[in-house]
């Protein structure tokens, strides 16, 4: 029971990462129609800013910066190439966040190298027990600033002119633009604050018991695509509840490894889209995303 | 490559003024034809390194209409290409593939004839196509890719754990073809032409030369028929298509089929080139240069597709070889595979933000430029590259022989 509690608990801590990750990619889908596949790579990144800038700057004031740079590059993603693409087809605009990934992804992983670039967490890589369960601290306090940041976006999503003006050009651009709400605007900021979610979840997703920065961390922020994917892409409250799925998911099956043997070691990793597949078979639009209808 | 016609609304109405029209007629067989004796004759003059090349360009150009089927032409975006890839190696490597120990692993195969062993990899990827198709026919485009994303990575965790049957980790080792007795090894028959020594790589070009026309006319021939009309309705609005009587899940889940057997069949390609077959493989960066391929060649054109399949997989090695006369690569410099791959993500990019019709878009513009006056401004590029694939009119239409 312990142990169930233990990587329940882990598992949640893990979610909450991923919530973040998924929530950029909804705001991202719902402010500029685009699947953003440069997500994976933008967190990357994030975290090899922070683990190289922890050294002149500190860790604090790195981490700053690191979130800042990974903001900047998805506004300048955005600026550059997803602004002057508008109303082209869905599909074209994921390609394009592909061939961003490319060319991201290869610089990242030739700077990193076969390096595993440490980020020197102030609050270490102690762990944290009540009584026999436990978790480690990094991992605490990614679930509670992640709560946080969740609700405080949930607030500003609701009650906030920015929020107000992107719930309206995600119902229907075409009206939103002819009240005075600028897309152009509402879609670079949505790229910002994805940017920002991404990096803050970078920082945290590099911390124990993960080893560090390595290209292996692009393979762990793509799991937040199926809890993005799983949760509906343009439900907010989807990817948190997406995000918190696939985490719990996969920390019970990397916890049981012993018991689903059979299936192979480090089954784990590959949970997160077995429970997508299983999802989407069931309801093709996710959990709570918004059902397509077609008027004819 | 031979979308020579692809100039179908334009060319009707320049009938008059266009003088050369007739005389392209003779041109382009003419053309075609020196290009195959020009590929035919190839292993005489050529090295090893080039024939070794074009076999796995063979391979990539089978994949790579495959999938263009798929997300071109359809309009279904799918990320799961190198699953179906791995699907067709790994069941050719396994039926064709002899028992045995490597090492730790205790690797079984049933050591059947080649040709059976390719056979049952297209048909296996298709299988495997047809099973994951109840989610793809219910999927949107977008959905779909992210979920194809997933294939990948499962794909990858059975590579990985199946070792019996995949080799594990370290992979195994793929057997030679062989057709009939005749062996696409180095030697049995032991094989001279004017001289020259044809060995495993002279024998596989010319393997791979037929399977890639095979594909590309099956895939030409398929869109041109009333299934292939009835994919690009669909690409283009759904709704339009069930109204106009297409029964819109069922051609999805065909598609699906059909594009994962062409990768069942570049898998067994890959095998055949490599000579053996590892999970990394068939990674996701595998999907992702085969989508390169076709955005670069351009989306929904099957002679695209060849030209981008060329483009993305000989650029690395052509890189690699002459890694001293590319300037920024070689030591010092950019590995060869890393300054290729930011010249495809770079040329992605351009390509969706400027030509979306890519190098088939390309290659219609300049012909066209030269025949018309009103060059290549007429058409929009976008339906100029589903005409380039769809509109293929044969050149002896009526429309022509009566100016002649």
């Amino acid at each position: 029971m312990t142990q169930f509690l233990s990587l329940l608990l882990n598992g949640i801590s893990l979610g909450a990462i991923y919530a973040l990750i998924a929530l950029g990619f909804v705001i991202i889908f719902k402010a500029s129609e685009v699947v953003s596949f440069t997500h994976g790579s933008l967190l990357l990144l994030g975290a090899y800013s922070i683990a190289r800038l922890s050294d002149p700057l500190g860790f604090y004031l790195a981490a700053l910066v690191g979130i800042a740079i990974t903001a900047l590059a998805a506004l300048i993603v955005e600026r550059l190439i997803i602004n002057r693409l508008r109303g082209a087809p869905v599909i074209s605009l994921a390609i394009v966040t592909i061939g961003v990934d490319i060319i991201l992804l290869t610089e990242l992983i030739r700077r990193i190298g076969s390096d595993i670039l440490n980020v020197p967490h102030p609050w270490g890589g102690g762990s944290f027990r009540m009584g026999d369960i436990g978790i480690s601290q990094n991992r605490l306090i990614a679930t509670v600033v992640a709560g946080v940041l969740i609700a405080l976006f949930f607030v500003a999503f609701k009650y906030s002119s920015w929020g107000v003006s992107m719930r309206a050009s995600a119902e229907d651009g075409e009206t939103a633009a002819l009240m005075g709400i600028r897309l152009g605007r509402v879609s670079a900021l949505a790229w910002v604050v994805a940017g920002v979610l991404a990096g803050v979840a970078a920082m945290f997703l590099v911390g124990s018991p993960t080893p560090g920065v390595s290209p292996a961390v692009y393979t762990v922020a793509l799991r937040a695509f199926p809890a993005a994917i799983l949760g509906g892409l343009d439900s907010t409250g989807g990817a948190l509840v997406g995000g918190l799925l696939i985490g719990m998911a996969e920390s019970l099956a990397a916890g049981y490894q012993d018991q689903l043997l059979f299936l192979g070691r480090g089954f784990g990793d590959v949970v997160p889209y077995v429970v997508m597949i299983a999802v989407l078979l069931v309801r093709p639009s996710g959990l709570f995303g918004t059902k397509e209808l077609t008027r004819v | 490559m031979s979308e020579a016609t692809a100039t179908s609304p334009g060319a009707t109405r320049a009938v008059p003024r266009a003088a050369p029209e007739p005389r392209r007629s003779y041109v382009r067989p003419l053309v075609l034809v020196i290009l195959l004796v020009v590929l035919l004759a190839l292993p005489i003059y050529v090295e090893e390194f080039w024939l070794r090349t074009g076999f796995a360009v063979c391979g990539a150009i089978v994949g790579a209409i495959g999938l263009n089927l798929l997300v071109g032409n359809t309009g279904q975006l799918s990320l799961a290409h190198a699953f179906f890839l791995a699907c067709g190696a790994v069941t050719y490597v396994f039926i064709s593939g002899e028992s045995g120990g490597i090492g730790l692993a205790d690797l079984s195969g049933l050591g059947w004839p080649p040709l059976i062993g390719m056979i049952a990899g297209v048909l296996v990827a298709g299988l495997a196509g047809l099973l994951f198709s109840p989610i793809a026919a219910r999927l949107r485009g977008i959905y779909l890719g992210v979920a194809s994303l997933g294939l990948v990575f499962i794909g990858q965790h059975v590579l990985n754990s199946w070792t019996s049957v995949t080799g594990g980790f370290n992979g195994r080792s793929a057997p030679e073809f062989v057709l009939f007795g005749f062996t696409f090894g180095n030697r049995d028959p032991e094989l001279f032409v004017v001289g020259v020594p044809f060995r495993e790589a002279e024998r596989l070009w010319y393997l791979g030369l037929v399977l890639a026309l095979a594909a590309y006319l099956f895939a030409r021939n398929l869109l041109r028929s009333r299934a292939g009309r009835a994919l690009q309705t669909l690409r283009d609005s759904e709704v339009a298509a069930s109204v106009m009587g297409v029964n819109v899940q069922r051609y999805k889940a065909r598609v699906f089929l059909v594009s994962s057997m062409y990768a069942g069949l570049s898998g067994v390609m890959y095998a055949l080139s490599i000579g053996s077959i590892a999970p990394e493989s068939f990674g996701l960066e595998v999907s992702i240069l085969y989508l390169a391929m076709i955005v670069l060649g351009g989306l929904g054109s099957v002679g695209g597709s060849v030209l981008g399949a060329i483009f993305v997989s000989a650029l690395p090695l052509i890189f690699q070889r002459y890694a001293d006369a590319v300037p920024l690569v070689g030591e010092g410099g950019l590995a060869a595979g890393e300054a290729a791959r930011y010249l495809f993500g770079l040329a992605i990019i351009l390509v969706v933000m400027f030509e979306p019709a890519g190098l088939a878009g390309l290659a219609g513009r300049f012909r066209r430029k030269g025949r018309d006056p009103g060059g290549g401004r007429a058409t929009r590029p976008s339906s100029a590259a589903t005409s380039s694939s769809t509109t293929d009119v044969p050149s002896d239409r009526p429309a022509q022989g009566s100016t002649t």
